[in-house]
């Protein structure tokens, strides 16, 4: 049987480790963005043009095909990379060169990226070329924006809707 | 790897000391982590099952039902939530410290290689139900967790179109991706269970619960902190704004920050690397060990003791292949084998006073075989002389014992307490080697090969076989379990047994030369 002593000794164990527990299960706090700071959240998967556009064969070629794998035009698979800006306040925030995804380089092109800005009032400026062009972009737009303090603004991009879009 | 295993090992030896003032070595949580970790596991489920009858799994609606448990309910859902969060944390604790223990002392490599990985496995899985559960509360860390995880996932563009888009903005937001989490957060601890299952194939009687006092001891403290800090939610989540400060569990979410800060590829290469690392530790370098432990059938009477003892399931019994009059022979499987010998010393024909043959008994440890052991006996025990010879027995694992042997103490080393057969105790004290028997070790509750201690104990109580003879003198056989902290122990003992022995009168036999016989079979130590 523990002595008195011993049992003393077992609740200031059992104290201290619950109180450990109970102390690292929340504490201390983690925060990345800083106090002021209000977020910019820029997100799609978008497939870019095909790099060789489509060739129409040949009859002899259709004609030499297996009949179940004849078709009117070649298409190579391979996408070209998007180009793609973001401007705040006419200020460069993010350039990026977005390569297609898929070990053939046919998949969408793809962009998940956060941004801490300072909260206040900014002009959001997106462009987006998904057509191989060398210069210029297909999709441009531009938000004016009144950010608060930790606001996580989100824009997506989606064809169907005519390009850029605030969620 | 050596020193690293030493600086762990210090640790833990002084850790057990210290918590052993306390505690009973029964009741000492650090002697029972395994035991400790089933009991938080079973408290999570069950505290689990109680909150998952309240919970909404609806992605809107996960987040009140949380707050109803909490706050309108907070008597008894309340509390099973905080027992269900404390619980997962302790699991998290005793599991990295069951593992930093078996580390310090070398009993990952080997033959022990198996239960290491599965455990590592098991560990992992454990960690993906705690994180899992975090979402599950769709609260501001649930937000963070949710975040920072499938970004960290996206990473290997493995995917589609980003996973994290999922939770862009609270239009994007999709219930079956919650109701995903749900799923994984019950299977995942199912399939964890099943691999603790596996993880304890190789070792006999597993102590999957813990005594009774440690585990109320354990529950009342979980029960105080759950009242006297209940765990609370953040704010709801809102994937419109960035969560404020978040209270991060450190427990499961410590690399959270760094996965959030440094470069993806860099974290993923570090996960991979220690992931790998994990794994191949056991390897790291290979454990060059003695040879298993091996059958003379000609000395095997199929009495099954060696079977009864063995701490690993390294023995099986098997229909008898030589034809002798016995229903069944042992069979060492070496896959399995630590080379601890308590087999050898459970073996009815492991008795030094035979002369006929050479002795070699039904089972015994080729590379520390019981007929080296008698001739080191008899080496120690022609050397000893005066009043209050002690002759000590102990293994590698346990006290100190470099040094120690004088003039009026012999030293005889074994691979564990529990390869003595107790008929060594009384050869020593009839063939007059010696006027007392001291046998030393690992700390109770803390042997290395599990139960070397508690056989040694059990033989000499006479309540398993091989029993130690009656006409052994009590006052002249004595035990002391002190681990590797316990030399001063030892000497203090060693001292006080020393003066209780000249206050005896001479062992009654006299001292007799051992007649010529056959050598012992292996002679390294």
């Amino acid at each position: 049987m523990p002595s008195p002593a011993q049992w003393a000794g077992q609740v200031l164990f059992y104290a201290v480790a619950a109180g450990v527990t109970g102390l690292f299960a929340s504490w201390p706090s983690w925060s990345r963005l800083p106090p002021g700071q209000a977020q910019i959240t820029i997100a799609f998967a978008h497939g870019g043009a095909r790099k060789e556009a489509c060739r129409k064969l040949t009859p002899e070629e259709i004609a030499s095909l297996p009949a179940h794998e004849r078709r009117p035009s070649d298409c190579r698979r391979e996408r070209v990379p998007l180009r793609f800006e973001l401007v705040l306040d006419d200020r460069p925030l993010l350039a990026r060169t977005l390569p297609p995804s898929g070990l053939s380089r046919d998949g969408p092109s793809q962009l998940y990226e956060k941004l801490a800005v300072p909260s206040g009032r900014h002009t959001v400026t997106v462009r987006l070329a998904d057509s191989g062009r060398a210069s210029g972009f297909d999709y441009e737009s531009r938000f004016e924006l009144e950010l608060r303090p930790r606001q996580n603004l989100a824009i997506d991009f989606e064809p169907d809707r005519g390009g850029f879009f605030v969620r | 790897m050596r020193s690293v295993r030493a600086i762990v090992r210090a640790g833990f030896d002084r850790a057990e000391a210290s918590l052993g003032r306390a505690f009973p070595p029964a009741w000492n949580p650090l002697l029972n982590l395994g035991a400790l970790g089933f009991f938080f596991y079973w408290i999570v489920v069950g505290s689990g099952i109680y909150v998952y009858s309240f919970f909404d799994t609806g992605i809107t609606q996960a987040y009140a039902s949380i707050e109803y448990m909490t706050h309108e309910q907070w008597y008894l859902a309340g509390v099973m939530r905080s027992f269900h969060r404390y619980a997962s944390d302790a699991l998290v604790i005793v599991a990295v410290l069951h593992l930093l223990r078996e580390f310090g002392r070398d009993r990952y490599r080997g033959v022990r290689w198996f239960s290491w990985v599965t455990g590592m496995v098991v560990l992992v899985l454990v960690f993906v139900a705690g994180i899992t559960g975090y979402w599950l509360v769709w609260d501001e860390l649930a937000q963070y967790v949710a975040i920072v995880t499938t970004e960290w996932f996206d990473a290997l563009g493995i995917f589609g179109e980003p996973v994290a888009r999922n939770f862009l903005a609270p239009s994007t937001l999709d219930s079956r991706f919650f109701t995903l989490m749900v799923f994984i957060h019950i299977a995942v601890p199912l399939i964890a269970l099943v691999l603790l299952w596996v993880h304890l194939q190789r070792v006999a009687k597993p102590r999957i619960n813990p005594p009774r006092g440690l585990a109320l001891g354990s529950f009342v403290a979980l029960l105080v902190l759950s009242l006297a800090h209940p765990a609370a939610s953040r704010g709801p989540a809102n994937l419109a704004t960035v969560p404020d400060e978040v209270g991060l569990d450190w427990f499961y979410l410590a690399a959270y920050p760094l996965l959030e800060t440094l470069p993806a590829p860099f974290t993923w290469a570090t996960a991979l690397f220690l992931a790998a690392l994990a794994l191949a530790i056991p390897w790291l370098p290979p454990m060059r060990m003695a040879r298993p432990a091996r059958i003379d059938l000609a000395n095997c009477n199929g009495c099954s003791r060696c079977f009864a003892d063995c701490p690993y399931n390294a023995i099986t019994m098997v229909p008898r292949s030589d034809g002798a009059p016995f229903a069944a022979e042992a069979r060492v499987d070496p896959s399995l084998c630590v080379r601890c010998g308590i087999c050898a010393g459970a073996c009815p024909t492991a008795i030094p006073f035979r002369r006929a043959h050479a002795l070699s008994p039904g089972i015994d440890l080729p590379d520390l075989s019981i007929g080296f052991l008698r001739e080191r006996v008899e080496a120690e025990g022609a050397r000893l002389a005066g009043r209050g010879r002690v002759m000590v027995f102990g293994c590698g694992e346990g006290v100190p014992l470099e040094g120690l042997a004088s003039e009026r103490i012999g030293v005889v080393r074994l691979a564990c307490s529990g390869q003595l057969p107790p008929s060594f105790v009384d050869y020593v004290l009839a063939r007059d080697l010696a006027d007392g028997v001291l046998v030393t070790g690992c700390a109770e509750n803390a042997c290395h090969a599990r139960f070397g201690v508690a056989w040694t104990e059990a033989r000499f109580a006479r309540s398993r076989d091989p029993h130690l003879r009656q006409r052994v003198p009590p006052e002249r056989l004595r035990t002391l379990w002190a681990g590797r902290l316990g030399r001063g122990a030892l000497e203090a003992e060693l001292r006080a047994f020393a003066r209780s022995l000249e206050a005896l009168p001479p062992v009654a036999p006299p001292r007799r030369v051992p007649g010529p016989r056959a050598p012992a079979e292996v002679h390294r130590a």
